[in-house]
């Protein structure tokens, strides 16, 4: 005997069946660059020359990730690219719940204009600013220095602050003021009430900070001269150039240069997908 | 708003002042880091430049020897106009593809959803090398695979005619990016306007043209602006793979700017070339709004 509703979750089967098989062709197709990049990184100097290819190398050549730290010196550059993120993670941990707490909070006349300035400058190419940046920069001899890759994130990313107002304003108002009449000061609501309410926010701002300092090509591109001040992302493109290319040397480089994203990506998927989702509809 | 700064009270003064105090740091950034150099970076745009020298003006000579003179600033537009007719409705559709498998309701989706947003998480160098490494012509595993089928490959970012469409083809990996935000879209679709529909009787297509296609134009709208202003930016793929070749024909514009600003020094006509980048861009995007009123729908 089948019930109705067995019957109704039977008749499902099919259709989701089809849903699963397209979905995991979708995704292996996807993935197909990334494994076969996996792949590459464990063949030894014949294998990845060998024809028809081998898609699984016989015994994985672990060897080539000690031969690529050895030959190219990417400790350095994944060193490097970790304190610019410290940084760059500190400096809007400082200012976007500042910035945006008096967006989102407190009552001052102009606000609104001044919050309609901050969207509309995320729309301003940024290229248009880097010569007189990098003039800038250079009049104050910090060129080959961190210090342009670092310094705008202690002034608020509209982007963070504009997430961070979008949720700040949520939060009932009653709070504050319940606080305030228990002559609470504005730095106590900040920190001590409104600023752990906003995690989800908060998230968000670290591990895009993350992502994009990591990822950011163009300015350390600019601003540094010095070999061994590189990032990796700027390191990664200057083997390139230099050396002759080990494919297998280089693609376990590449893999190992992704590899702190990939593991950020998988604990913060949640927050980040979300977060780029609101921010997507609301912009 | 002195006026109603007079007839505030001191308690609302006090919050005022703090906002400012808390808004300061945002302001000092934006005349430091945008207002300043956007205004410095229009007058370098009428000025002789190398960096070495003081800037000297010499009017709109800059300009005049872009569109007359200049046979790399008509290819590099050119071929940047190319990658975005050819990129942004690739990207566009697929990216709406996706999302509408990701927002079917079935158990384990959010795996799927995962892994189609990795691509768009990882660095454009990164990226780049591994394309550079799966399209080679010869021993590439993409060509292998072709041949499997019976096709010859290309010669992709090794051939003047396959190189621009190589890199549109590698921006369309990073299509989840895009999906996130179409299917965001689509979870804000009020579920029981479906339900009606189906009740009158309406089959699925139907209710994609009717239902899902309108209500989506505003996210479709978004994604169209950010993913154009996004493609003409494109550069560090060319940077990484081709410099810009093979016979410039991947010589994105802000490839030129590039190697104009910060190889050969002129700052003054990168300047004028930087402006007129932005005001494409700006122009471009005032055109899309203003035909949006046409084509997006907003619920009232």
């Amino acid at each position: 005997m089948i019930n109705p509703q067995s019957a109704a979750l039977l008749r499902r089967i099919p259709g989701r069946a089809v849903t699963y098989a397209v979905m995991t062709v979708l995704a292996v197709i996807f993935m197909i660059p990334l494994l076969w990049m996996l792949s590459t990184s464990l063949k030894t100097r014949w294998e990845i020359m060998a024809w028809p290819p081998q898609w699984v190398p016989e015994t994985p050549y672990w060897q080539n990730y000690a031969d690529a730290f050895a030959k190219y010196p990417l400790a350095r550059f994944m060193l490097n690219s970790a304190i610019l993120v410290v940084l760059n993670i500190a400096g809007a941990l400082i200012s976007v719940p500042i910035i945006s707490f008096g967006f989102a909070r407190l009552r001052m006349p102009g606000k609104r204009l001044l919050f309609i300035l901050m969207l509309s400058t995320m729309m301003i190419p940024g290229q248009i600013k880097l010569i007189p940046l990098f003039s800038f920069y250079n009049s104050l001899k910090l060129i080959d220095t961190y210090w342009p890759l670092i310094l705008p994130s202690f002034f608020g990313e509209p982007f963070f602050i504009f997430l961070m107002v979008q949720y700040m304003r949520t939060i009932p108002q009653d709070l504050d003021e319940a606080a305030r009449i228990d002559g609470a000061s504005t730095w106590t609501i900040l920190y001590r009430i409104i600023l752990p309410l906003c995690k989800p926010p908060l998230t968000v701002t670290i591990v895009f900070s993350f992502l994009w300092t990591w990822n950011d090509f163009i300015h350390p591109l600019i601003y540094l001269n010095s070999f061994e001040t590189y990032p990796i992302s700027v390191g990664l493109a200057f083997f390139r150039g230099r050396y002759s290319v080990e494919w297998n040397l280089f693609m376990a480089a590449t893999l190992v240069s992704i590899a702190p994203i990939l593991i950020v990506y998988f604990f913060a998927q949640r927050y980040l997908i979300g977060g780029l989702a609101t921010a997507g509809l609301k912009g | 708003m002195l006026s109603s700064w007079r007839k505030m009270g001191p308690q609302a003064r006090r919050e005022a002042l703090e906002g400012y105090l808390c808004l300061a740091p945002w302001a000092i950034g934006f005349v430091v880091f945008t207002a300043m150099p956007l205004l410095v970076s229009i007058w370098l745009g009428f000025t002789q430049w190398t960096i070495t020298q003081p800037p000297k003006w010499v009017g709109v000579d800059n300009y005049t020897r872009m569109f007359t003179a200049d046979p790399l600033f008509w290819q590099s537009l050119k071929v940047t106009v190319q990658y975005v007719l050819i990129s942004l409705p690739l990207r566009l559709v697929l990216g709406l593809g996706l999302a509408l498998l990701l927002n079917l309701k079935v158990p384990g989706m959010n795996f799927y959803r995962t892994v189609f947003y990795i691509p768009a998480v990882i660095s454009g160098v990164a990226v780049a090398l591994m394309w550079m490494w799966l399209l080679q012509p010869d021993t590439g595993v993409i060509n292998t695979l072709l041949s499997y089928a019976g096709v010859e490959g290309p010669g992709w970012f090794w051939d003047r005619n396959w190189a621009l469409p190589s890199v549109a083809l590698m921006s369309v990996w990073k299509v989840g990016g895009g999906a996130i935000i179409y299917l965001a879209g689509l979870q804000n679709i009020p579920p029981h306007l479906y339900e009606a529909a189906q009740i009158d009787g309406s089959n699925r297509w139907q209710r994609f043209w009717r239902i899902t296609l309108p209500l989506l134009t505003p996210t479709i709208f978004f994604q169209l602006v950010i993913e154009l202003i996004e493609s003409f930016k494109v550069f560090t793929e060319a940077f990484v793979i081709t410099q810009g070749g093979p016979l410039k024909a991947t010589y994105f514009y802000l490839l030129y700017f590039y190697e104009e600003a910060f190889r050969n020094f002129n700052m003054g006509y990168a300047s004028a070339l930087a402006l007129v980048l932005t005001l494409v861009i700006l122009a471009t995007t005032v055109f899309i709004y203003n035909t949006s009123d046409r084509w997006v729908y907003y619920e009232t």
